[in-house]
């Protein structure tokens, strides 16, 4: 194998492939869209260089800010519920339900195959205050409270969103995490066991600790998907009421196609594609020593 | 140790090689498009079809073109198909500036709904000198003088660059029935209509319907009260920057239409009503005023909605503002969304259904769908409805025009408005908070 590697021709025979096409898909396009940070313009007007003036305007512009801050908060809250949902439902699974648990699986996955947009109308209804009272209200109106209008308050629609992509992830984690717990060695279980370690003390000593790498995972996953989110949150609140449910992504999308600034809207892109580097060796750095203990 | 450098320089050459290859890929890609519709792209050349761009909304347009082709204009369908595409509206403006960008604009689309965008194009020369090319059809005032005027204060330009296939007049639609019930009567001012509100209000009426989750219908009464209190020109002197919405004369005006949502005159969960739930709303008595264009003649006049009956539909202009510069004779008029013919593929096959269209169409879309438009009419239906002739009247006795809100505003400061506009109605937003977001748009 050393004498395949040492024979430089063959190296770059076998690498060029994939080289070509990480450079076409990956890193061309990354270089272009970094390129248009510091122009102004679109395709109909032509473009200007304008040196650092979209990213003076990104820290100065409030509505950027406030599409950061909204991220970042749907990020936080979106992982720490989703992980936590999807890891007592392994949990679940494995302590519970055991080998009867695969009916139970299948349902709560269910909704992760659902198209969002199909979700997101569902959830409309489900929240609706007009023309009709949706579910939602109607059992709060039986119990005597007002009609309340949760997609259409700032406070609420941020929760209306939290409870449905919870709702449609937290199968996809719960079955990334079984694969992890089922993974545990029973022979180390059944020794902590007949040490006296059961319920939450074998979960906390034994269970947490060696599913850490697989959690790890998962907060990746999360963290990087839950910065990116897009298409839930168009379908259901389309960034509204105002821009109080806009994430950054739907800010780029709106800037670079709905306002014709490409520039801008690259810059907005490249703080977020930032964002989630800085989110991930974060996540990484904070769980490596854990995990090699 | 040596081995680095040289694999540096080979993967440099590849990269290069590669994002050369990528380029000339890109830039032949962008010519391939421009070609790719089969047309010459220069006049006195033949076209092999004709292609229409709308929005799935709107209906209107294409199903006129289609009567078009199999009437007046079948000479022009047999020589080059009439060949139509639809796409959802509420990503319309995205779509063109792609399309644009790359020179694959459909022969006739509909316009931009943000007029700097359509000024964007005709900078660009995307877009088809009309004045120029009915010259050259040899057509004579084939637009009629208010919308043609409308639309070149619109796109600020001396020529005109789309067709009016709408001209719409705006103002307060009523329940007369409603009014009657809470003995209210029509309101010429801005108090009157406040008090008017607050008996129909009192009376267990809801007041006036919106559509807020759609914004624009609420920042219609913003630019409205302005226009009434400040003058005609108020809007234009924000979008030439000698004045800012945020001084306190323009808050006034939002201050006011706040006031009405705070009262909860817009309804319970006027947030979430959307266009269609709006006219559903009104249509069925779930409320007494409902500002809206005249386009909305279409679902007034069809029985199957209008539930309480055109006759029992009554309009008032917008009240004027006392002490206010505007005239309640200046009415907010718009060429609801034109049409527009790309320059790229213009051929003589094209010009002739330019032609044809601006000569047929008002009379075919008035006949067909009891649509007003702002064409020449040479034929008037005989089974017109009475709210009908009132709108064709109004224009006709109206003494000026004048546009709406975000009607010179950016693209950015129009989005911005439209989805915050909600806020007004709900009572959420005040009238300084919600200028005060879209001056900070419009300034970018």
């Amino acid at each position: 194998m050393e004498s395949v590697f040492r024979n430089r021709g063959a190296t770059l025979l076998m690498l060029t492939p994939a080289l070509l096409v990480y450079t076409i898909v990956m890193l061309i396009p990354i270089v272009w869209s970094v390129t248009y940070t510091f122009q102004s313009g679109n395709a109909v007007t032509g473009f200007e260089f304008v040196g650092f003036d979209n990213w003076i305007k990104f820290f100065g512009d409030e509505t950027a800010i406030d599409a950061l801050w909204f991220t970042l908060r749907y990020a936080i809250v979106m992982t720490t519920l989703q992980v936590a949902a999807g890891y007592g439902l392994a949990l679940l699974y494995i302590f519970f339900l055991r080998n009867r648990s695969s009916l139970v699986r299948a349902t709560i996955f269910f909704p992760v195959i659902l198209p969002t947009v199909a979700v997101a109308l569902m959830f409309t209804r489900m929240f609706e205050a007009a023309p009709t009272a949706g579910p939602v209200n109607a059992i709060i109106m039986w119990l005597g409270g007002d009609l309340t209008d949760f997609l259409g308050d700032p406070g609420y629609s941020f929760w209306v969103i939290i409870i449905m992509d919870v709702w449609r992830s937290m199968g996809f984690y719960a079955v990334l995490l079984y694969a992890g717990l089922v993974e545990i060695p029973q022979d180390i279980m059944e020794s902590a066991r007949i040490d006296g370690a059961s319920g939450w003390k074998l979960v906390r000593k034994i269970v947490f600790p060696l599913s850490l790498p697989i959690l790890l995972s998962s907060l990746i996953f999360s963290i990087n998907g839950t910065l990116k989110v897009f298409d839930s949150i168009v379908a259901l609140t389309n960034g509204g009421p105002g821009s109080a449910t806009t994430p950054l992504t739907l800010y780029m999308f709106r800037t670079s196609f709905a306002y014709g600034q490409y520039g801008y809207g690259s810059t907005v892109a490249f703080m977020l594609t930032l964002l989630c580097l800085v989110a991930t060796i974060f996540v990484f750095r904070s769980m490596r020593k854990d995990v090699t203990r | 140790m040596t081995l680095a450098p040289r694999r540096a320089k080979l993967a440099a050459i590849a990269l290069t090689g590669v994002g050369a290859l990528t380029l000339a890929a890109c830039s032949s890609g962008g010519d391939g498009n421009a070609t790719a519709s089969g047309s010459t792209g220069t006049s006195g050349l033949t076209s092999t079809e004709f292609t229409y761009l709308g929005q799935t909304q709107n209906t209107t347009i294409i199903s006129t073109l289609e009567s078009l082709g199999s009437g007046a204009c079948s000479a022009e369908q047999a020589s080059t198909p009439l060949v139509s595409d639809a796409i959802d509206g509420t990503t319309w403006d995205q779509q063109l500036q792609v399309l644009a960008g790359s020179d694959a604009l459909s022969n006739m689309s509909m316009a931009a709904g943000t007029p700097s965008l359509m000024k964007d194009f005709i900078d660009a020369g995307k877009v088809l000198d009309l004045t120029d090319a009915f010259a050259q059809l040899g057509m004579t005032d084939p637009v009629l003088p208010a919308a043609e005027a409308t639309l070149k204060q619109l796109y600020q330009t001396d020529d005109l660059y789309a067709l009016p296939t709408e001209y719409n007049i705006e103002g307060f639609w009523y329940n007369k029935a409603l009014f009657d019930q809470a003995g209210v009567t029509v309101p010429t001012t801005w108090s009157e209509l406040v008090d008017a509100a607050a008996k129909l209000d009192a009376a267990g009426i809801q007041p006036f319907i919106a559509a807020g989750s759609d914004g624009w219908p609420v920042t219609r009464l913003v630019g409205d009260y302005i226009l009434r209190d400040l003058g005609a020109d108020a809007l234009q002197k924000v979008a030439d920057g000698s004045a800012k919405l945020t001084d306190p004369e323009y808050v006034a005006g939002a201050d006011a239409v706040a006031a009405l949502g705070q009262a909860g005159y817009f309804g319970p969960a006027a947030g979430s009503i959307d266009y269609n739930t709006a006219m559903n709303q009104f249509l069925t008595g779930g409320g007494a005023m409902f500002y809206m264009g005249s386009w909305a003649l279409a679902n007034f006049n069809d029985p199957e909605q209008d539930q309480i009956g055109v006759d029992n539909i009554g309009y008032f202009a917008f009240p004027e503002v006392e002490g206010g510069k505007g005239s309640i004779s200046e009415t907010p008029a718009n060429a609801g969304i034109p049409v527009m013919f790309t320059t790229a593929n213009y051929t003589d096959d094209i010009g002739a259904w330019v032609k044809c269209i601006a000569e047929n169409y008002g009379n075919v879309a008035l006949a067909e769908s009891g649509q007003v438009t702002g064409f020449t009419i040479t034929e008037t239906p005989a089974d017109q409805s009475d709210l009908t002739t009132m709108v064709q009247d109004q224009i006709a006795n109206a003494t000026g025009s004048i546009l709406w809100f975000e009607a010179a505003f950016t693209s950015e400061g129009t989005t911005v408005s439209q989805t915050n506009g909600g806020g007004l109605a709900t009572g959420s937003l005040s009238g300084a908070d919600f200028m005060a977001l879209v001056q900070a748009a419009n300034e970018g």
